[in-house]
């Protein structure tokens, strides 16, 4: 007799016949509890493979709402769910429909330190979907304290990535990243973009390591990483390092034996958006509805990206972005007119722009404002046409 | 000698945006990472040099690879470089 129904059977039957799967891999799916961190990008692709796969349970954790700027890539959320649904409930929704035998597990919370061992601790494999770097670390530390592999992807751009963490023998996330990067160097999908295939291409790899990892198949991506670039449509397979036995936290002797704070260890929010920065003091600070009013002569420079900048820009703005501002390549035509003009700088949120106004006045003494809240105020403010991002 | 230098994840625009590059390093001196590090610092590096180094060694966060090889698994600072060499440098993402 079968340990499959006749309907499991009728609906699994194109994998059950691939040989490394067979009835005892489907029973193995079905079996099998994952969780997956992050319903946006990488989440939407991993969690509708596993659906459709038959994964038994499937835990879904998000905090996050559905935002129109997520419909290009997260394609389990649609028009409809902007605004209304949380990205849990909409993932879920579709998910449903897919494959109605799924247990699926709603944690509608932002994961920390304080709820993660609750979240995490009845399902058998972690998907690392989300976006930052002090969840990824959280995520580690909490498979390695829970003995628990952790597939990890990431994406940006026209690039990605894909490992698995702390699976057997091999290494974790800190084992290769001892130290957090600078958080000045950390780009974020929502500062620097990334392409809807890209992460398609990584969910589905994710997915795929799951599969791998429940079938106890031999070649888990386990001390290696896969390095995908779309614009030269290359794979590339790294050799890593192998476990360290100093590491902090999977090593011999570990110093860290329960989670810590992960937004203090990397400097960084546990979240794509980003911290209101403020550094400058009031009298270098100026609000839109203040700058509307300005009649004279001055120059409003945009620091923002170029692309960014062609996509919508404040009238006679000059862009001049933060990389070109902060790197000193400043021509001396601007130079000399800035010295003689009231210079006020504007960017998207009003972060860059006070990173500007700051380098302005040490490398070149230049006194210059910044436009409080960006062009998210102004939007707000002043012209509710004016495109957001 | 000839050696292969690229960049991943990216560290490229750092180095003028160019994601791949055949380099010719002077036959007359022993290469290793760390003095070829140096080389870069002065020469190839068009950003500012905290986004790349740290101390004599690049920052945390981004991966030096030898011929596809985690440059831990062979001597770090102290590889010794050899010809035909494809030595990368991969900036680590966090998006998703």
């Amino acid at each position: 007799m079968s340990q499959l129904t006749k309907q499991q059977i009728k609906r699994y039957n194109r994998q059950i016949i691939v040989p490394s799967i067979g009835v005892k891999g489907q029973v193995k799916l079905l079996d099998a509890k994952v969780v997956i961190v992050g319903a946006g990008g990488l989440g939407c692709p991993v969690s509708s493979n596993l659906t459709g796969t038959g994964v038994g349970t499937i835990g879904i954790v998000d905090y996050d709402e559905v935002e129109e700027s997520n419909l290009h890539r997260q394609l389990l959320h649609y028009e409809s769910d902007v605004l209304k649904n949380s990205k849990v409930d909409s993932a879920i929704n579709k998910l449903q429909q897919m494959n109605s035998s799924i247990k699926f597990i709603r944690h509608n919370i932002l994961i920390n330190s304080s709820n993660a061992f609750d979240i995490l601790r009845d399902y058998d494999i972690v998907v690392d979907c989300t976006d930052n770097v002090a969840t990824r670390y959280l995520l580690n530390d909490a498979c390695v304290l829970l003995k628990k592999p952790l597939v990890s992807g990431s994406a940006l751009q026209l690039e990605g990535q894909l490992t698995v963490y702390n699976y057997q023998d091999g290494p974790c996330y800190r084992c290769i990243f001892s130290k957090p990067p600078p958080p000045e160097t950390v780009q974020n999908c929502g500062d620097s973009g990334v392409i809807g295939a890209v992460t398609g291409v990584i969910g589905s790899l994710q997915a795929m390591e799951v599969v791998k990892i429940i079938m106890n198949h031999e070649n888990v991506m386990s001390g290696k990483l896969l390095l995908y670039d779309a614009a030269m449509c290359s794979f590339r397979n790294i050799k890593l390092r192998s476990r360290r036995k100093d590491c902090e936290v999977c090593g011999d002797n570990p110093t860290i034996t329960k989670l810590i704070n992960y937004e203090q260890f990397c400097g960084m929010c546990a979240m794509d958006k980003n911290p209101n920065l403020k550094i400058l003091s009031e009298n270098e600070r100026m609000s839109v509805s203040d700058y509307q009013n300005i009649t004279n002569d001055h120059l409003l420079i945009d620091v923002r990206a170029v692309n960014e900048f062609e996509m919508c820009q404040i009238k006679n703005s000059i862009n001049v972005p933060i990389k070109q501002l902060l790197a000193g390549k400043l021509n001396d035509e601007l130079l000399n007119e800035m010295r003689q003009k009231d210079v006020y700088v504007v960017c998207r949120r009003g972060n860059d722009s006070q990173l500007a106004v700051k380098c302005l006045s040490d490398k070149y003494s230049i006194k210059s404002k910044d436009l409080i809240g960006g062009l998210y105020k102004w939007n707000e403010e002043i012209d509710n046409n004016f495109p957001l991002y | 000698m000839d050696i292969t230098l690229d960049f991943g994840g990216g560290a490229e625009v750092l180095f003028n945006n160019i994601k791949k590059r055949e380099l010719k390093l002077d036959d007359g001196t022993k290469w290793t990472l760390r003095s070829f590090l140096q080389y870069m610092k002065d020469n190839l590096l068009t950003d500012r040099l905290e986004l790349f180094m740290q101390g004599e060694s690049v920052r945390p966060g981004i991966l030096v690879l030898v011929n596809d090889t985690d440059w831990e698994l062979l001597g770090e600072l102290d590889y010794e470089i050899q010809p035909k060499d494809t030595i990368s440098f991969i900036s680590t993402l966090h998006g998703g």
